[in-house]
Parts: C-alpha cells; structure tokens; sequence
C-alpha cells in the first residue's frame, strides 16, 4: 500500500475535479442579473489564479533554496513550478476573456485586474527569455533565481495593491456585488473551494512530472557523456 | 560608509574622466524631446495636460532604462572581483544605487526643464511637481539598479534590460503618474499622501530586495 501514501493527493485532485466540473456545471446556481449562468466559470477562471499564485510562491520558495544550497536539483524545481504556474496564468486570462465578452462585453477592458495579470505573465516570460540567455548551467540557475525573487516581491503589489487603489470591473470591487453577496445558498462555495484545491493540486501534480522528466533527462545525457 | 563615500567618489573620477555617459545621457533624452516635439509640431498650449504627463514620464523612463543600464556596463569583469575583495557587495549596489540616482535626478531635472521650455509646462504645483519627479528618480534607479545587475549577468543586451525591467517597473511607473498629475491640477497635497506612502513603501521594498539578493548574485 505504499503507492497509496504518494498518490492520494493525485487522487483526490482527480475525484475533486471530477466534483468541479460535474458540480459546477450541474448545481442550481443563484440567477443574478447581467451575470446569469455565467456565473459557473468561478470554478474554473478563479481557481487558475489561485493555482498560479500558489505555484509561483513555490517556485521562488525553491529559488531561495537554490540560492541557500546551490544544488542544482532545487533550480530544476523552480523553473518547473514558474512553467506550470505560467500555463495556469494564460488559461485563466484565456478564460477570464471569454467570461468578460458575455457580461462586460468586450475581450478587454482596461480592467487594472486584467491589466496587472497581463505584466504578471509579461515578468515570467522574460523569466524565461533570461534563462535562454544564459549558457552556464550554475549562472543560469543562480541568476535566474535572482530574478525570480525580485520580481514576485514585485509582482505582491501589483496584484494585491494596485487593483484596489483604483475601481475594478471585477465582481466584489468598486460597488459591484461580490462573492459573498450571492452566495446566499452556499451551493457556489462548496463547489469552489474544493475546485480551487483540485486544480491547485493538479498544478502540483503536472510540476512533479515535468521536474522527474527533466532529471531523468539529465542523467541520461551525462551517462552519454560518460560513454563517449 | 566611509566605503560607499569612497565607490560613490570612484563613480564619479571615473564619469568625470570620460564624461561619456553623462553626455550620451543627456543627448540621447534631448534628442528624444526635439522628436516629439517636432513630431507633434505645436506648441504646448494644444497638447493636452494628459498627453504632456504620459509623454514626459515615457522619456524619462526610457532616458533611465539607458542610463542604469551602463551603471554595470563600465566595470569588466576582473575589475569585478577586485572591488569584491574590497568591499561587501553590499556597499557596492548601494553605491551603485546612489550614483545612479543622483544622475537620474540631474538628467531628470534637465529633461524638465528643456520640456517645458519646448512642450509648454501646464503644471500648477511646480514644487510638488520637483519632489515627485525626486521620487521618481529615485525609484526609477533603486529598481533598475538591480535589473541592470541581473542583464549584466546575461551579456548585457539592451534588449534582456528592457524586457527584465518594463514589468518591474509598471507599478511605480502608474503611481508617478497619478502623483504627477495631482501637481499638475494643483490638487490638495494632503491628498496624494495615500500614493506617496505607496511610493515609498515600493522604493524601499526594491532596495532591501537589492540588498539581500545582490550578494547572491555577485558570487563567482
């Protein structure tokens, strides 16, 4: 039964996503003017954001390890997580644009929250780009890490702060209703947070994979080194 | 202290002598204003207070991106590792950032003042207008600073500058804006108290960020 202690996170994400998508499609949902029906994209475009946040907090997580240790591994760790929480983040921007062409009309909006997703995905493709940069393994890894750091203590303010100094169109900002305001039968939330887990750990889960292809990789390469 | 004072004076001997980045500096965000001001070929009074706002605080952004970016340019790579014998990292990157932000302020305050002499000047609090041009500056330096030191890393192209820095740079870049321009209406200043302390708070997040992860990267 060992497998079971390592792949009872994988599981669950698949039974709670299984839940979300069943769930969030099917379950009554409070009809609310200009919203509707669409209010079920909640459990699918705000779960992306959840999930990208929590996968960049781990990616620089291991950043500041690598920059701790300088083993190599945690670098590996790192770039993976900012990958996977990068796909997450243009999935919930695809998704959040659909949502906004049928309640507030247009793709885009100039919406400060649309706006600070946009340059939070901007910062993690010139993450990307620097990597590409750098032909030095260890320099690779460290400069990079460097970045990483810097820019999510950049990135805080820019999701967290500015969106509130000025009106969002977003549901729960400048006078319009909130979450809180239609989940009068609490139907929503319990999809929602358990959809938020699901995807998360889906997000872990997709990382873990890509991170074991990737050392795998790399030992195959070295031992080719090694043969020749 | 007496070490930042030394690299600060080094700075500066070594500026002095060549006079090349000063000078490149000041042409390059002169040249910038001569474009747009032949570009939009009239005189201030019909560009509007928004256009002359964004239009001011892109030059002084893209002037900044190209000063900073030199500030680690200069230093080849064994020189490096002398002033790392010499010095902590640490003073090394604050200096840095004090030399930056001092040619920052000078370019700026040039750049103003040829603006308003070509573009007309609609600001209505011209020393609240000063301070946050000072902050700006200052801000502008404290983070490019550090991006600069990361593209020096990377082979220094001008390109991995900009694109490292733009996103960086965007939230403070949007509340310089709004400041400046509640100088420019000659708002109340106990009203941009709020985006001031904003400001502040993002200077001062940049150079502990500096400070802690500089040395990190400066390891060979």
């Amino acid at each position: 039964m060992t497998w079971m202690k390592q792949a009872w996170w994988k599981i669950l994400s698949v039974v709670l996503l299984c839940y979300a998508v069943v769930g969030g499609l099917l379950l009554p949902v409070p009809a609310l003017p200009i919203l509707n029906e669409t209010i079920r994209v909640l459990h699918f475009h705000v779960p992306m954001w959840f999930g990208m946040i929590i996968l960049f907090m781990i990616s620089v997580y291991y950043a500041i390890q690598f920059l701790r240790t300088n083993e190599l591994k945690y670098d590996v760790y790192s770039v993976n997580f900012t990958k996977t929480g990068i796909w997450f983040g243009v999935l919930g921007m695809l998704s959040g644009m659909i949502w906004a062409k049928f309640t507030w009309g247009e793709m885009w909006s100039g919406d400060p929250k649309q706006n600070g997703s946009a340059i939070a995905l901007l910062i993690y493709f010139a993450y990307l780009v620097l990597r590409g940069s750098l032909n030095d393994q260890n320099q690779r890894a460290r400069v990079t890490a460097v970045y990483n750091v810097f820019a999510f203590a950049t990135l805080i303010p820019l999701i967290f702060i500015l969106p509130r100094l000025t009106d969002s169109l977003h549901p729960g900002n400048g006078g319009n209703p909130g979450f809180n305001a239609y989940d009068l039968d609490s139907n929503l939330r319990k999809v929602f947070y358990l959809a938020v887990l699901g995807w998360t750990l889906l997000g872990v889960w997709l990382a873990t994979l890509k991170i074991r292809i990737d050392i795998i990789n790399e030992k195959i390469e070295d031992k080719e080194l090694a043969i020749s | 202290m007496i070490e930042i004072k030394t690299f600060l004076h080094k700075e500066f001997l070594m500026e002095w002598r060549q006079k090349y980045l000063i000078n490149g500096v000041f042409l390059y965000t002169s040249s910038t204003i001569f474009i747009c001001y032949l570009a939009f070929n009239i005189r201030g009074a019909t560009i509007t207070p928004i256009v002359w706002n964004t239009l001011f605080w892109i030059i002084i952004l893209f002037s900044a991106i190209n000063t900073i970016a030199k500030s680690f340019l200069q230093e080849s790579n064994q020189r490096d590792i002398y002033y790392y014998s010499l010095a902590s990292p640490g003073v090394i990157i604050i200096s840095k950032i004090i030399y930056s932000a001092i040619l920052m302020v000078i370019v700026s305050t040039l750049a103003l003042i040829l603006y308003s002499l070509l573009l007309g000047n609609p600001v209505q609090d011209q020393t609240f207008f000063a301070i946050v041009l000072f902050l700006g500056s200052l801000g502008f330096s404290s983070s490019l600073t550090m991006v600069s030191g990361i593209a020096s890393k990377a082979g220094n192209s001008g390109m991995l500058m900009a694109i490292l820095s733009f996103p960086i740079i965007v939230p403070l870049v949007m509340m310089i804006i709004k400041l400046s321009k509640n100088a420019m209406d000659g708002l109340d200043r106990g009203e941009s108290l709020d985006e001031i302390l904003v400001l502040l708070a993002l200077n001062a997040i940049t150079i502990t960020l500096a400070l802690l992860l500089y040395p990190y990267l400066s390891k060979n």
